[in-house]
């Protein structure tokens, strides 16, 4: 049985953030629930996956995140208590739903959770998605440990029925990946179906229905805010004249840093759980009880600007602090001394903390940043595409493992901004520039927002080259399967949408299906592609190898070593590849069997065919 | 009740996660509060993985720069790149093979020499404790287990109020059978290794 299935109320488990969120929902009733993949998001899906083979919990994995809140939607206005997740960006791409389906309204409760990452561990900017509850006037949550993450789930699921509305859960990296104790509440049986009630001129959003809609929705904030103001998530602790404001994570840090610097006494805490609608009356009472208040919140000064203007309404003009004292900027997570420096400046306290060794000595050390592993099939595509298109071509890359090609010696990716944007922005090169454009993307990426660039590219009759890596499944976050994924090995009864197909279908003449290995072929491909006068598509085809040993499929590894009578040391196997299978030793290329799975790319490219299998 | 910080430092595949999930298994089994911090993602492909436990009356999730009361390090220079974290009483222990990145083999930069990193480790903290972690694991008959070296070392100090006995429980539940003679085993080897150092 699943651990979160465990019937054992009372019952304390170390619960990474996710899987916290993940029995909250249970907690609540969770019937019905859908993603798309993304970090720091993805643990909470992963558990619905596993546990949605157990029990009557509908789980998918939609193609993009405007796919699941859509389908999301639907299970939702039929009165299923649904659950949404997404990564920060992943809101961007269901906007478009996000913002009319608060129009709309929802009957089962439905929760999106929304998860921000503060110092892109894993993501493309640090947007800070506050901003999106005052956009679509959604109520928002922000727990700040693996308890409130429970907790605040199933409160979200009792609030978005009672309002009718979708309700934001807002969590950071920092809170996705901590672990830490949760109680256990009871489970709540799965309501596998229910009815759909016709309803078209409340729920078709034509203009005249949505002017009406648009009067609902604020109606409806004055509700929301009359529960911020009442809400247990948000509190004032302690009646100090000394006042800091905070949120999430950052709660913690201040609760730590008022007792490091022995100032309980003196401070009162307005902890934001409960953060849009901000609670003005809960906030004016705070201003008046405090002669000086200083923000603590990650990211945008949010709260800090939203405070000024309440304490502008009730005339409670004392100073507000926030962005700019100590460290405390807009950049960033936040960490406990830095939120303590802050307090002590702000407050005139002395800050007695430990300080960190010297470090003026230290040599300057080699940096260790992330690689794409050994045998990985990207970095034979990679070699194979630059021996043909040359250093010069344009690369616009895309979001997945394959991104890591930016690094050195690959150095195979020159534009992103966003998922899908390899092929749209190809379009553009290719027009405002006489230069050759071959860009990447992967199998997941290109469901996910490839497929309508491709589209585009087709009947602009715009002039370059696609490579899809297609690695058989969603590699970076965790091996998700996507439409174009065999999920039979998985356990999973789900159709494969053929990428060649699809790809033909878009209305491409020039297709090539080549195995990423043989460099040969891939380089004909290349060179094939590279003459087309038109839009062309090599789809380079190879299981990560990750996914291939964790399904089974993997063939023994028959390693490669250098035969060092043959090797003249040009080292093009080493400045090609960086694979992290070989090193140097005593001034000779070695190959580490233990890493080595026989991709057999670098025996392809030595020039003396040195390289060669493992004699056993 | 008495706040302990740690720092686990490793190299993405040397299971640096798992040691400190289930240090803080260990703990919570015993009463004592604690909280886990993890990265994942794009950082697991090869780079520094970076994963702290706190323990006792403390509700944050991270250790700031200065702040560790335990270093434990799975990757001599990454240990060293991480002095960051401690102050002159930190207790450091790490392993002492190295791994160099693959960025070295390319020609950007070289990997200090052992004795430099060890003496710079040595002269800044309160206490190293250094260890071949590897070859104790490879004893213990399972090269994967060098996480549960680190966990015995970290545990042999006596300095935080986790057990031998309640550890050994947690990795005897948390453990495939296969390995769990070679995991004990390698925990033990660790844990004496840090009694008797210096």
């Amino acid at each position: 049985m699943h651990k979160l299935l465990a019937e054992d109320p009372g019952k304390e488990l170390l619960l990474l953030g996710n899987e916290a969120i993940a029995r909250g929902a249970l907690e609540a009733g969770l019937s019905f629930a859908t993603c798309y993949p993304g970090t720091p998001s993805s643990e909470i899906p992963e558990q619905f996956l596993a546990i949605s083979r157990e029990t009557d919990l509908y789980f998918e994995y939609s193609t993009n995140e405007k796919v699941a809140l859509e389908v999301g939607a639907g299970a939702a206005i039929s009165g299923l208590r649904t659950m949404v997740t997404m990564k920060h960006v992943g809101l961007n791409v269901a906007a478009d739903p996000l913002m009319t389906l608060a129009y709309i309204g929802v009957k089962g409760g439905m929760v999106i959770v929304n998860a921000d990452d503060p110092s892109l561990f894993s993501s493309q900017n640090e947007q800070d998605n506050r901003y999106y509850a005052r956009l679509s006037g959604l109520p928002m949550l922000e727990p700040t440990n693996t308890q409130e993450m429970k907790d605040f789930t199933i409160a979200a699921f009792d609030l978005s029925e009672e309002l009718k509305l979708p309700v934001i859960l807002r969590t950071t990296t920092r809170l996705n990946h901590i672990r830490g104790a949760v109680k256990l509440g009871a489970l709540r049986p799965i309501k596998s179906k229910d009815t759909f009630q016709l309803d078209p001129f409340n729920l078709v959003a034509v203009p005249a229905v949505c002017r009406k809609l648009h009067g609902v929705l604020l109606e409806k904030y004055d509700r929301e805010l009359e529960k911020s103001e009442t809400s247990p998530f948000n509190e004032i602790i302690g009646k100090g004249k000394y006042g800091i404001v905070t949120n999430g994570v950052s709660f913690n840090y201040v609760r730590d840093a008022v007792a490091d610097l022995g100032m309980r006494e003196d401070v009162s805490i307005l902890k934001l759980g409960f953060s849009w609608p901000m609670p003005k009356g809960l906030c004016s009472r705070f201003l008046n009880q405090v002669e000086k208040v200083l923000v603590v919140e990650e990211l945008e000064p949010v709260i800090e600007n939203d405070l000024r203007a309440i304490a502008q309404e009730a005339g409670r003009l004392i100073p507000i602090k926030g962005k700019g004292v100590g460290r405390l900027s807009r950049l960033f997570e936040y960490d406990p001394a830095m939120v303590r420096t802050a307090i002590s400046e702000c407050f005139g306290v002395d800050d007695a903390g430990p300080r960190m060794v010297d470090l003026t000595d230290l040599p300057e050390l080699p940096g260790r940043p992330p690689n794409l592993c050994a045998g990985c099939p990207h970095r034979a595509s990679y070699v194979a595409i630059k021996e043909v298109f040359g250093p010069d071509a344009i690369n616009p890359t895309d979001i997945g493992c394959y991104t890591l090609g930016l690094l050195p010696p690959l150095s195979m990716a020159d534009f992103l901004i966003c998922m899908g944007s390899s092929v749209s922005s190809s379009c553009g090169f290719s027009r405002a520039t006489n230069q050759k454009v071959v860009s990447f993307i992967g199998d997941s990426t290109f469901f996910h927002s490839g497929v309508t660039g491709l589209i585009n590219a087709v009947h602009n009759n715009h002039k370059f080259t696609l490579v899809i890596l297609d690695n058989g499944t969603t590699a970076m976050t965790g091996q998700q399967p996507h439409p174009g994924v065999d999920t039979k090995p998985m356990g999973l009864e789900r159709t494969q949408v053929s990428i060649e197909d699809l790809v033909r279908g878009c209305g491409v003449q020039d297709v090539h299906v080549v195995k990423s290995y043989h460099l040969k072929k891939v380089m004909e491909a290349a060179r094939a592609a590279m003459e087309y006068d038109g839009i062309s598509v090599i789809i380079s085809r190879e299981f990560c190898p990750l996914f291939a040993k964790a399904t089974g499929r993997a063939k023994k590894a028959r390693p490669f070593s250098i035969n060092h009578d043959r090797c003249k040391d040009h080292r093009d196997c080493i400045h090609k590849l960086g694979c992290p299978a070989m090193f140097i030793e005593a001034e000779e290329v070695r190959i580490d069997e233990n890493l080595c799975i026989g991709c057999s790319v670098c025996a392809q490219i030595c020039p003396e065919n040195a390289i060669v299998p493992l004699k056993r | 009740m008495e706040t302990k910080r740690l720092v686990f430092i490793g190299v993405g595949g040397q299971g640096n996660l798992l040691a400190s999930r289930l240090l803080g298994e260990a703990a919570l089994s015993v009463g004592i509060p604690a909280v886990v911090s993890e990265i994942h993602g794009m950082a697991q492909r090869g780079g520094i993985v970076e994963s702290a436990v706190l323990m006792g009356s403390v509700s944050s999730p991270i250790v700031s720069d200065g702040e560790a009361d335990i270093l434990i390090g799975f990757e001599p220079m990454e240990t060293l790149r991480s002095l960051r974290k401690c102050n002159k009483d930190t207790v450091v222990i790490t392993n002492t093979h190295p791994l160099p990145p693959f960025t070295v083999s390319i020609g950007q930069g070289s990997y200090p020499s052992m004795d430099e990193i060890l003496s710079l480790i040595t002269k800044k903290v309160g206490r190293c404790v250094t260890l071949d972690g590897n070859a104790l694991a490879r004893e213990a008959g399972n090269p994967l287990s060098l996480n549960m070296v680190m966990l015995g070392a970290l545990i042999g100090l006596g300095t935080i109020s986790v057990g031998p006995q309640d550890m050994k429980r947690v990795i005897s539940t948390s453990t495939k059978k296969a390995f769990l003679e070679s995991n004990l085993k390698a925990f033990e080897l660790g844990m004496e290794s840090s009694r008797q150092s210096p």
